[in-house]
């Protein structure tokens, strides 16, 4: 089981990584991953931020769940290679228990937030970033700061879109580039920022 | 389920897949898996195989037992047998190519969520028979690969200067390299412009 040695240190080493997350690393715009509702769903402000927010809390409990998950059950029985299974079910499995729980508790949040939730489970950018997790071996608070981190780089990429797709529905643009094209054109430039971020860390 | 078919000969699913459905210009699925491999065209000719094999066989297999799933967990029946057939392609990477099925990381098994697999068992293998339903996961598997092939050479030819490694004649010696187009934002460039191209060529061929 990873562990990075003392407690401080792993958590210094969580806020790095949490870190990396979001700027260097960012789950979407280096890795790709969660582009089918990146495109979809990122043409209001106001319902990016919404999923955005549900992406944040599900990847960073199923990275909990999932690494507990693979490290106390599947690596002691010897099973690795059913985590695909598992962590599908897991994810499921959650997506649909904070369903549940959010049209009990808050009906307000549930408007927000419940049509989303079921888009989520096939979002690769959850399955990814637990995958990511399990090949880099990170230790569990470590695996928090990651999940965390790809949650809100992928929701600060996904209202930043949404902010500038608003201001482009007056401009004229070929009518072969409209909707997707642009949005990725736009995906390009942003990566191209996120650039920048590298170096910041070692 | 009624068990009702939808008759459509093979030609036509072969033509949809490939051109008039065809999964990444027309409907923009499942570009997630596969787009961030697209800087080496022989890791994207992997993710392709896998993909295409991954929805044909999980297709024949929902087809098949379309009569038996009750509609109500027919979600989960169809993502546990695409994980399946997933892992058996990450079994089998890992065993014979282990250095590949390191290249591609997390990707392989991303693509239990790629919408183009469930897409097509959904849209198309709950209605059909077996045979036609592979053949439908394996055009628009292909479909897809031909695009994405395509977005492979363009990035790994005017970055590096090669193509599946060997080195092509003027981009290896004389082309100042563009290393942006192996980078990420490569990838959201040249999948823009692949959309716009074949978006405009569909508008002229309508009007």
């Amino acid at each position: 089981m990873p562990t990075a040695g003392n407690f401080s240190s792993e958590i210094w080493l969580a806020v790095v990584t949490c870190f990396a997350a979001v700027f260097t690393q960012n789950i979407l715009l280096s890795y790709f991953l969660g582009m089918c509702s990146f495109v979809s769903v990122s043409k209001e402000v106001k319902t990016a931020a919404g999923l955005g927010l549900a992406v944040v809390v599900v990847i960073t409990a199923t990275s909990i769940l999932n690494w507990m998950a693979y490290w106390w059950v599947l690596v002691p029985l010897g099973l690795e290679f059913y985590r695909f299974i598992l962590f599908i079910i897991i994810i499921a499995a959650f997506v649909q228990l904070l369903e549940m729980v959010i049209d009990r508790y808050s009906p307000a949040l549930y408007l927000a937030l419940g049509i989303f939730l079921p888009l989520i489970t096939v979002n690769c950018a959850v399955l990814g970033s637990v995958l990511w997790m399990v090949i880099r071996n990170y230790s569990f608070v470590v695996s928090v700061g990651f999940g965390l981190g790809s949650g809100l780089g992928w929701m600060m990429a996904i209202v930043a879109m949404a902010g500038i797709r608003q201001r482009l529905d007056e401009s004229k643009i070929p009518a072969g580039l409209r909707g997707p094209g642009i949005t990725l054109i736009i995906a390009g430039i942003m990566a191209l920022a996120f650039i920048g971020f590298t170096g910041v860390l070692q | 389920m009624n068990g009702q078919t939808v008759t459509k000969p093979a030609k036509q699913i072969i033509l949809d897949g490939l051109w008039y459905d065809n999964a990444i210009f027309r409907q923009i699925l499942g570009i997630c898996s596969t787009l961030a491999v697209t800087n080496n065209v022989l890791n994207t000719l992997v993710m392709c195989i896998s993909l295409s094999l991954v929805t044909a066989l999980s297709g024949m297999t929902v087809s098949a037992l379309r009569n038996w799933t009750p509609r109500s967990v027919r979600m989960m029946v169809q993502t546990l047998i695409i994980a399946f057939f997933v892992i058996i392609v990450d079994i089998l990477l890992r065993a014979y190519w282990p250095e590949m099925s390191r290249n591609l990381g997390p990707y392989v098994g991303l693509i239990i969520t790629n919408c183009i697999v469930m897409g097509r068992c959904e849209a198309f293998a709950g209605t059909n028979r077996p045979w036609p339903s592979f053949l439908d996961g394996l055009f628009s598997g292909l479909g897809y690969s031909v695009v994405l092939l395509a977005i492979a050479a363009f990035r790994e030819l005017l970055g590096m200067g090669t193509i599946l490694g060997f080195a092509m004649p003027y981009f290896s010696t004389h082309w100042d390299k563009w290393i942006i187009m192996v980078m990420p934002p490569g990838g959201f460039f040249v999948l823009a412009m692949v959309l716009w191209l074949c978006r405009s060529v569909e508008i002229k061929r309508k009007s």
